[in-house]
């Protein structure tokens, strides 16, 4: 792979890692996107003004990545509706049931030694890793 | 202040997920293809973020307390359970059907492309029927902090 993608691989990771030390370091909380969702949606409570800032600043972010670099966010892809329900529906489910996704159980969840965390992520890896397999190459359905 | 602080964290970390590629969800199914034209990006920027945040984890959790809060709030959780299992496989089948987590997806909203929005509206539909699932936890600080539910309950 070109040493271009592998810089921004690793810058942008950093950037990551840099942005969730951030949030711990200032205000004590855990960088989970899928919580941080989820902590929106039932109720308000003390912790929505900052969940709201913090998504707020994910779109913010978004809309800086669409005016530099439009690409980032994948070619036309063919995209099924249906599919893609399906998909946010378990991914909803999955995050909320398990405490957490990439984010807040890879990236933070591992950096803080969580032994749960570091199952949940094996968990999502393997059953992504097979997923994919099975929508690919068992039933030869067109991928992102 | 810890509101403008949660904003430019998270601005800087929907940079950070455009930058490395991982708002492309290509990327990520490229990654979880073991058997095709396997694609490592998402390892560098894991494995990127994880070094960061493993090393400024321990020296930011040996202080008392955070700079502008008074505690940290994190999970109490340990066990392994089944809920966790079994919502992480879960996820991870929505992930591969559709090359989205919850970060990148939110953060593909501001491209208005009805797939995102149709994703990331199940999901929250999915959000909300998991937090009625018996076992699951409630989104951390509500379960450590008494303080905070007392707050809660006198709204």
């Amino acid at each position: 792979m070109p040493l271009d993608t592998i810089t921004k691989a690793i810058v942008g990771g950093a950037l990551i890692g840099a942005a969730a030390s951030g949030l711990l370091l200032c205000n004590g909380r855990i960088a989970g996107i899928s919580n941080i969702f989820a902590g929106v949606l039932p109720r308000w409570d003390r912790d929505t003004p900052w969940r709201l800032a913090f998504l707020g600043g994910l779109l913010a972010g978004g809309i800086v990545v669409l005016w530099a670099h439009p690409a980032a966010f994948g070619a036309g892809a063919p995209r099924s509706l249906p599919r893609l329900a399906l998909a946010g529906f378990l991914v909803g489910v999955g995050t909320r049931i398990s405490n957490g996704c990439t984010s807040g159980h890879g990236v933070c969840g591992l950096a803080r030694r969580s032994r749960r965390s570091l199952a949940a992520t094996m968990t999502f890896m393997a059953t992504g890793v097979i997923t994919v397999y099975v929508v690919r190459h068992v039933l030869g359905l067109p991928l992102p | 202040m810890t509101i403008a602080i949660a904003f430019v964290l998270g601005l800087a970390f929907a940079l950070g997920l455009g930058m490395s590629g991982m708002t492309d969800p290509g990327r990520v199914t490229g990654f979880l293809d073991v058997t095709g034209r396997w694609d490592p990006t998402l390892a560098f920027v894991m494995g990127s973020a994880v070094a960061v945040s493993f090393v400024s984890f321990g020296w930011i959790l040996a202080r008392p307390a955070p700079l502008f809060d008074r505690r940290f709030v994190l999970p109490k959780h340990q066990r392994i359970t089944t809920s966790l299992v079994g919502g992480a496989a879960l996820f991870g089948i929505g992930w591969g059907l559709s090359g989205y987590c919850p970060g990148p997806a939110l953060v593909s909203l501001v491209t208005g492309a009805p797939a995102v929005i149709v994703f990331v509206a199940a999901m929250a539909v999915g959000v909300q029927l998991g937090s009625w699932v018996p076992g699951t936890p409630f989104p951390v600080e509500r379960t450590i902090d008494p303080a905070v539910s007392e707050e809660t309950r006198a709204q």
